[in-house]
């Protein structure tokens, strides 16, 4: 890892990101499909990219609803999706 | 440029400016810096890390056209202070706005507000659209600044509208096999919309440079995405030009129908809105005293008009009659007859309306499927009934869906907007424990 | 509208209690027709929390309240799943030895009519609720109150009498209620006059535009509700003061009261303020509101907001509602003035309008509601 890298934790694995990407594209690019379960059960994934349609939801630091999309990669943050069995 | 305001040290602080420009798009950037060279203590509030909105969105300035860097840094420059990754998330028409910066809220107390909120993009539901993989045009183009890797994904681009060609060129640039690139206009009709681009040859040449990025790739028009399919994610995607459909495996589909005003704000502080547009004169003042909008938010007109519309609103903040620069009320009329053509050009065909089938999803916030939904009803009938607008999106998504499907205008707007948390909505002496994002000035 | 086809009962107005009362009267085997301005369910009871819950602050409406819960009951069994009905129970929570002394009170009262109700301490409450703070005193739990989807259940209750033979006029305005006529006005302007054997004046807030006199005035109120979170919380959370609140007419008022919703949401309230009809959300009051929430239950502040709304409950100066007949005018009926009460009490309203209609004997003396009581008139400003 680089100074131009963080790690972050994605579903348990360490996961080593360029700095500056967006948690939902670091997302993304570890293979997480299901970012949320919706209502009704299904897998669901970000679809506008600016924090409007709420599809990007997954747990950060512990705290549930977070909007992937609208965070930068931090060194150390912790994050849980649907593919991994949180948000 | 990292010129942040320095966060407040309690929740009860209160930052003053004279000046308060919501939203750091073009149309907000060129308020922010107008306003500020006029001497008006300015603040420009935005969600970004970076100002730049999302035509503008980058990580490194380097990356910018001509146009923005020279804006950006005349922004630097201006006086005007810059609060990132900060959402209004409520405001009186006194001028009074909460602000949600990190987790913490805070206030501003603005002689005058600028709304600049820029637009959202129209998504049409179509079976198979919740399925991962399937998202907007600009959604794509925003997932793509902020680090998607693309390389070696099968991408189709779809939809409706000049993002179409940019997108489509920025996915095959950053490695994308592109499975088609689709516009549901007819050739007809863009050739209307290409006339009109004679009389602004810099968008022209734009054209011509996307194209050349997927020469290989058929672009075609009159056509459209009837379907995606896969197993928990989009695998395939079934176009049709109207005449014959054919399907192409891909796993990374854009799709969305152009773009619709965000009038959130100017709706929540009781700015007359026509048609989803927040009405403003020829000086970018709304109904509401002390209130101005530019940009997208009155009406779609692409980075051109909002940096027009932004001088204009910056200028009239700021107290100076913008009548003196001749170059800006021409821009001004020039760019309203170009949104006009815009619309004419890639109106919407009839077809699209009758893509969402019984069981699929409309409302994607509460799973409302289109079965449940009786267009004689109203978007509030709808919401109580069903939930449909009643999710955390609160109708970003499925409101503009809506009214294309069925022509019912947007319920009201309740605060909060932007989904804060309770403290900062609770306000004064709720001590949280969320520290301040780390601050800077330059 | 040919005399053949005259309906017995006009309702005018489609919440919960004219939709309650449609729904009572269409059993009965009587032709109904139900008019809205709106549509069913669209004014308080779209605003309302949906909390049905036994009240005593007086016997008569600690019957009303029991009887009516019962009566939901009976219809939530057949209730489709958007009504979202649970049986929550309610916890009355008291903070001091005092309050503790007043839930003990309360359970006594409860208990003498009927109605299941446990004083529980502070430990045992902390395992119910394990977000509530520390060093509160412990509650009174009422186990068999319950909560509701209020627009969706109206919408249900209109839904089964129009399955009954009753007519749904929704967009028609009632403007003028005279005898046994209704002059209603459609979203298109057309004007009619329909006549019928007896009229129901279930038009809450806007009752006494329709006959004057009636004591009722709008008493705002604001809700906020959250994204979702299971298991947050597993109770209807009332303080005992809130009590204090709901009685003091006046100033305003909050009041800590938090209903976990079938959806994993929280629905926060509550507050109360008589300032005419004005919709918007009063910022400062709501601040006011969810800081008395955080006090309770200090989680409550790290949760992500949906959104916040207010609505307008249709208070009396004795908290009682008006249900009866209105002496003076022939086939008037009033179903209204239900303040924060209005989905608890529909369906007991309901009962006592068809009771009183074919003259019957009620299950609850009406004698309380008659809305032409003696009304002490220093609360509240004249009706708008």
């Amino acid at each position: 890892m680089t100074n131009a890298e963080v790690e972050i934790v994605v579903d348990g694995r360490r996961v080593v990101v360029p700095a500056g990407t967006i948690l939902a594209a670091a997302l993304a690019n570890e293979g997480v499909q299901a970012f949320r379960t919706s209502v009704t059960g299904q897998p669901r994934a970000p679809i506008c990219g600016m924090g409007s349609c709420f599809e990007c939801r997954v747990t950060v630091d512990g705290r549930p609803h977070q909007r992937s999309c609208l965070v930068p990669c931090e060194h150390g943050m912790v994050v849980d999706t649907a593919s991994g069995g949180g948000a | 440029m990292t010129l942040v305001e320095k966060a407040p040290s309690s929740a009860t602080d209160v930052v003053e400016c004279d000046v308060a420009v919501v939203g750091g798009g073009p149309a907000g950037i060129a308020a922010a810096a107008r306003a500020a060279e006029s001497g008006a203590g300015t603040l420009l509030i935005d969600q970004g890390v970076h100002p730049g909105g999302q035509v503008w969105r980058h990580r490194n300035e380097a990356d910018l056209p001509h146009v923005a860097r020279r804006w950006i840094e005349r922004l630097g420059r201006s006086g005007a202070r810059v609060m990132t990754q900060s959402a209004v998330t409520d405001a009186t028409p006194d001028g009074l706005l909460r602000v949600v910066r990190g987790r913490a809220g805070m206030s501003v107390r603005a002689g005058t507000v600028v709304i600049a909120t820029g637009a959202r993009e129209l998504f049409i539901p179509y079976p198979g659209w919740t399925l991962p993989g399937a998202m907007g045009i600009g959604g794509g183009q925003a997932m793509l600044k902020g680090g998607l890797d693309v390389r070696g994904r099968r991408a189709v681009v779809a939809g409706s509208g000049p993002l179409i060609l940019p997108v489509a060129a920025a996915m095959a640039r950053s490695g994308a096999l592109l499975q088609g690139v689709l516009e549901q206009a007819s050739v007809g009709r863009l050739a209307s919309f290409g006339t009109s681009l004679l009389r602004h040859p810099s968008k022209l040449i734009d054209g011509a440079r996307y194209r050349s990025a997927f020469a290989c790739t058929a672009y075609r028009t009159g056509s459209w995405i009837v379907r995606a399919e896969g197993d928990g994610r989009v695998e395939r995607v079934v176009m049709t030009d109207g005449k014959r459909s054919w399907s192409r495996e891909c796993d990374l589909l854009c799709c969305s129908y152009g773009l619709v005003p965000n009038v959130d704000l100017a709706s929540l502080l009781g700015c007359v809105i026509d048609d989803g547009r927040v009405v403003v004169d020829d000086w970018q003042r709304t109904s509401v005293a002390r209130i101005l909008a530019a940009g997208e938010p009155t009406g779609i007109g692409g980075e051109l008009a909002a940096l027009t519309e932004g001088q204009i609103a910056g200028l009239v903040a700021a107290g100076r009659n913008p009548a003196g620069e001749a170059a800006l009320t021409r821009g001004r009329s020039s760019w309203l007859r170009f949104s006009g053509q815009l619309a004419t050009s890639f109106a919407l065909r009839d077809e699209l309306r009758h893509l969402a089938q019984a069981d699929t999803i409309v409302c994607r916030c509460e799973d409302v499927p289109r079965s449940r939904l009786d267009p004689s009803w109203t978007a509030r009938q709808a919401k109580l009934y069903t939930r449909t607008g009643m999710g955390p999106c609160q109708g970003a998504v499925c409101g503009a869906a809506c009214h294309f499907l069925f022509g019912w205008p947007a319920d009201r707007v309740r605060p909060p907007l932007g989904a804060p948390e309770v403290a900062a909505v609770a306000g004064s002496a709720i001590a949280t424990d969320a520290g301040h994002p780390s601050e800077s000035r330059a | 509208m040919s005399p053949s086809r005259q309906p017995d009962v006009l309702v005018a107005g489609a919440g919960v209690v004219g939709a309650g009362c449609a729904f009572a009267l269409a059993r009965e085997g009587l032709r109904v027709c139900l008019i809205d301005g709106g549509f069913v369910g669209g004014g308080s009871t779209a605003s309302a929390m949906g909390h049905l819950v036994v009240m005593d602050d007086s016997e008569a409406e600690l019957r009303l309240t029991a009887y009516s819960r019962h009566l939901w009951s009976e219809l939530a069994k057949e209730m489709p799943a958007d009504c979202e009905a649970e049986q929550r129970g309610t916890l009355w929570v008291a903070a001091t030895d005092a309050e503790m002394a007043a839930a003990r009170t309360k359970r006594d009262r409860y208990q003498s009519h009927g109605i299941a109700a446990e004083v529980v301490d502070e430990q045992l409450l902390m395992s119910m609720e394990p977000m509530l703070r520390r060093g509160l005193a412990g509650a009174l739990h009422v186990s068999d109150d319950s909560v509701l989807y209020p627009p969706a259940a109206a919408r249900h209750l209109a839904d089964r009498a129009r399955a009954l033979g009753a007519e749904l006029r929704e967009n028609c305005t009632v403007e003028r209620i005279d005898g046994r006529s209704v002059y209603v006005r459609e979203r298109g302007g057309s004007t009619a006059v329909l006549s019928a054997g007896a009229v129901v004046n279930a038009a809450g807030i806007d009752a006494p535009l329709l006959t004057p006199g009636l004591p009722i005035v709008p008493r705002k109120g604001q809700l906020l509700i959250t994204d979702r979170y299971p298991d947050f919380c597993n109770h209807q959370v009332v303080e005992l003061g809130y009590l204090e609140s709901a009685h003091t007419l006046g100033g305003p008022s909050v009041a800590f009261n938090v209903q976990p919703r079938a959806t994993g949401q929280l629905l926060v309230g509550s507050s109360r303020e008589l300032v005419g009809r004005d919709p918007e959300v009063n910022r400062e009051l709501l601040g006011t509101m969810l800081q008395r929430a955080i006090h309770y239950m200090p989680q409550l502040a790290s949760l992500v907001v949906t959104r916040s709304w207010t609505g307008f409950r249709p208070a009396t100066p004795d908290a009682l509602p008006l249900i009866g007949r209105w002496e003076g005018v022939d086939g008037l009926w009033i179903a209204a003035g239900h303040e924060g009460l209005g989905i608890t009490l529909a369906p007991a309203t309901a009962a006592l309008i068809v009771d009183g209609i074919l003259g019957r004997a009620s299950a609850v003396d009406p004698t309380p509601f008659a809305p032409g009581r003696a009304m002490p008139n220093s609360h509240v400003p004249a009706a708008v």
